[in-house]
């Protein structure tokens, strides 16, 4: 799970372009959105993007995005919990 | 009085007929033109529906004797323009101090998308001739070209406003005596570019939209076409022409809030709309009917009515989105809007909403739902609300 | 009613962004386009917004910013922008992805700075500036279409207008232009691509500084032959009380392509015979809206009234100068631009 942590605050640092953060910058259980790291509805779609591409898992419903995204920790235990699905399923 | 800006004639193409007469027809039948993916190539067809205009290329070459390879925006354009014209009795001899102001927001890009498949793996690959007419402004001059106005020629583009700003800014010119005539409006044809793109903000319908309805899902993309020939009272003389309408008021407000979502107290909406009103000296009570932005978005419907709310309650005017006819279309809605809120006024009609069902919780008032005749339709306020808060509201009155 | 430029803010291949620079050294291009001097941009936008923005989009709102608080204006009275190719980076980046991922699993950055009011929006989102917005994407007249709306616009009282033109320099759009033969390296210069965003507070008031007047612009759209153009040229003048004798630097279109350049030259031999003239795209290169860079470097000539280090033979006191723009045969401009 932490170096799951670690690896998604890289992404993200990469993905929106966040270039004054690191990831020692972000903690694990930070608000990403609104406050906090103050993202918005753009990043939230990105961050959909970023979930297909690199972890092949699908969020369909943009109104589940608050709830998966609202820190790093949530958006690891919706990345374990969808991984295993797919493992017990095949 | 001096300075009026009178609407001659009107021309148009869209996914509900491919001229004024067919378009008016669907209308008062309430037919949609939404469906299935004909002519764009696309992963997408099946899964979203959009407003196509129901002419193949080849058709539209054939009724513009235009080549077909041309950039279908072009097409589009050149068949609603010319017919606009037509409508008006403009003549070559109108053609000095006579303008061409059209809109798009993606230009060639139907047939650009075709060039960078190869270009994107080998930089000397790809036919020239795909892009050549890839700029919003190659495609207005292709058609400026071809109905021989050459005074003064402009493309406007401000995402889903460019059209409306378009047609005030024709207006603008005439009052200011730079013009005589001012053909304007806009055009744009689907391509995959813009359909990946509305789908990547995950605001496309599955299913045919239903603006300003509490359980609405997104917009459908649609293309089109639309003009209108503006005149002074000098110029309607010299067309011997009775106009349908006079554009009474305009105005453009930016939302400054974000660059696709709209605030939600819809500020730039609110702005637009009392802009124009003020322009045309109108009070809210003034107005017979609103047609609206209406995407079908969550964002949009919910910022456009606060403003509404904002402005007219407790006393609604009659309104309804005919982007469930025709779909969003684009650099072109603005133009597709104002055509069909000229026809309210010279018909007196007023066109539903179609597949409205349940309000929306957030307001007191509903859309039309049901295609009204006999109406007393004076005054028509008109909005088009485009990506990075450019907000534009129209006010066309009876002549 | 005047028209004064009460202030600018030019991104473009020269140190045109600190005035004694641009006076003191000429930069040359450094292979076959011009390349524009970027300032840190982080100095005008905070870093949350900036993570966004596309390189064109930077350039405009570092320069509209650099324009206003050189006049000491928070909030113009409207805001147009003009580009020809509008933000092609970002336009090409989506369409290679939905080419390579086949329309699935794109990124919605890329399409939403692709919109061409991208740097308007910009700029009015970083003002919270609900003013009048319009952009205007047509070829070699966008600039000039822009100005004519200016006019407009400060006549219904919607001053002061902040106009300006944006175009940038992609690898792919130097790739295609050079299949179509356009930037051919024949000689020290060829025809040279070029870029730059240009742009100028307008007011019908003085302000406690201006630049210039404009006093006035035409645009001639497809002439039929050299003679008509010549033609407009003189009846631009003399619908301003003005005749060539009054004209102290002519800022030509020169692209350092001989064949390209025919017209000019013999502009240079008949009509402005005996003027002083220079070349504007030598400093900016070839775009469609390099007019912008041209009304700019009057402006400043006009203002400081001397010359800089590298050009030679202006006459001073220079009190007006007149830009002919023209982009092949078909579209052709003219300034009339004065001093104040």
């Amino acid at each position: 799970m932490d170096e799951l942590i670690l690896k998604l605050k890289e992404q993200v640092i990469e993905r929106l372009n966040l270039k004054d953060l690191k990831p020692g910058d972000i903690g694990d259980d930070q608000p990403l959105f609104v406050e906090g790291i103050g993202l918005d509805s753009i990043d939230a779609l990105e961050l959909i993007v970023l979930l297909q591409q690199e972890y092949n898992i699908k969020l369909s419903n943009a109104e589940d995005g608050p709830r998966v995204f609202h820190s790093i920790r949530t958006m690891a235990d919706y990345i374990t919990a969808n991984s295993s699905a797919i493992k017990v399923s095949s | 009085m001096r300075d009026q800006i009178f609407v001659a004639g009107l021309g148009i193409i869209t996914a509900i007929g491919n001229d004024l007469t067919t378009n008016l027809q669907s209308l008062c039948e309430e037919k949609t033109g939404i469906g299935e993916m004909v002519w764009l190539s696309s992963v997408h067809r099946g899964e979203l529906p959009v407003g196509e205009v129901k002419y193949s290329n080849a058709e539209l070459a054939v009724a513009t004797g235009l080549p077909t390879q041309l950039s279908r925006t072009a097409l589009l354009s050149a068949i609603a323009a010319r017919e606009a014209l037509v409508d008006a009795g403009w003549g070559k001899s109108n053609l000095f101090r006579t303008g061409f102001i059209s809109a798009n927001t993606v230009g060639g890009m139907d047939k650009t998308e075709n060039f960078f498949k190869l270009f994107s793996k080998d930089k000397t690959a790809g036919k020239l001739a795909d892009v050549v007419n890839h700029e919003c402004g190659a495609v207005t001059e292709l058609v400026a070209d071809y109905l021989g106005i050459q005074h003064f020629v402009s493309t406007v583009s401000t995402a889903c406003s460019s059209s409306a700003n378009a047609i005030f800014t024709g207006a603008r010119m005439i009052k200011a005596g730079l013009l005589d005539f001012a053909l304007v409006g806009g055009a744009d044809a689907l391509t995959r570019f813009t359909l990946n793109g509305f789908n990547t903000l995950m605001i496309l319908d599955k299913e045919l939209c239903k603006p300003f309805d509490e359980n609405r899902h997104g917009l459908n993309l649609g293309e089109g076409a639309a003009y209108l020939l503006l005149t002074s009272e000098k110029g309607l003389k010299q067309l011997n022409k009775k106009p349908y309408a006079r554009i009474s008021g305009y105005a453009n407000a930016n939302d400054a809030f974000h660059q696709t979502a709209s605030s939600p107290e819809g500020t730039g909406s609110f702005l637009a709309m009392k802009g124009a009103m003020d322009k045309a000296r109108l009070l809210p009570a003034d107005i017979d009917y609103i047609n609206l932005h209406g995407t079908g978005t969550q964002n949009n419907d919910i910022a456009e009515g606060t403003a509404i709310r904002l402005l007219f309650d407790p006393a609604y005017p009659k309104m309804s989105s005919t982007k469930a006819y025709t779909g969003h279309t684009l650099g072109a809605s603005g133009a597709v809007e104002a055509v069909y809120s000229v026809l309210a006024i010279r018909h007196g009609l007023i066109f539903p909403n179609l597949r409205w069902q349940t309000a929306m919780k957030e307001f007191p008032f509903q859309p039309v739902t049901v295609c009204l005749k006999n109406q007393r339709v004076h005054h028509v306020l008109s909005n088009s609300f485009g990506f990075g808060g450019n907000c534009s509201s129209l006010i066309f009155s009876a002549a | 009613m005047k028209i004064y430029i009460r202030s600018t803010g030019n991104i473009s291949p020269q140190h045109s962004l600190d005035t004694e620079s641009f006076f003191l050294n000429r930069i040359n291009p450094s292979a076959d386009f011009f390349k524009s001097f970027e300032p840190d941009y982080d100095s005008f936008v905070d870093s949350k917004m900036i993570r966004r923005m596309s390189r064109i989009v930077k350039m405009g709102v570092a320069a509209s910013l650099t324009c206003l608080r050189s006049a000491g204006i928070e909030q113009p009275g409207a805001i147009l922008t003009a580009t020809s190719y509008g933000c092609l980076e970002d336009s090409s980046s989506f369409l290679r992805r939905m080419i390579e991922f086949e329309e699935t699993m794109l990124s919605p950055t890329a399409f939403i700075q692709s919109t061409h009011n991208t740097v308007g929006a910009q700029i009015a989102l970083l003002l919270k500036c609900h003013h009048y917005n319009n952009c205007i994407v047509h070829r070699a007249f966008s600039f000039e279409n822009a100005l004519i709306e200016s006019r407009l616009l400060l006549e219904d009282g919607m001053a002061p207008v902040l106009v300006g033109a944006v175009d940038e320099i992609t690898d792919d759009r130097h790739a295609i232009l050079s299949r179509f033969g356009l930037y051919k390296k024949t000689n020290a210069y060829g025809n040279i691509a070029g870029e730059g965003a240009a742009f100028f507070l307008l007011d019908k008031e003085r302000g406690s500084d201006p630049l210039a007047e404009w006093i006035d612009l035409q645009i001639l759209y497809r002439p039929s032959n050299e003679d008509e153009v010549q033609e407009a040229i003189r009846n631009f003048l003399k619908q301003n009380g003005l005749s060539l004798e009054d004209v102290g630097l002519v800022l030509t279109s020169h692209t350092g392509n001989a064949r390209r350049d025919e017209s000019d030259d013999r502009l240079l031999n008949s009509l402005f015979r005996g003027k002083n003239h220079f070349p504007f795209k030598s400093l900016c290169g070839d775009f469609p809206t390099a007019s912008g860079f041209a009304f700019w470097l009057a402006s400043v000539l006009l203002k400081q009234q001397r010359q800089p280090s590298w050009m030679d033979g202006l006459k001073f006191p220079l009190k007006k100068i007149l830009i002919h723009h023209h982009s092949g045969n078909t579209h052709h401009s003219f300034f009339l631009i004065g001093a104040v």
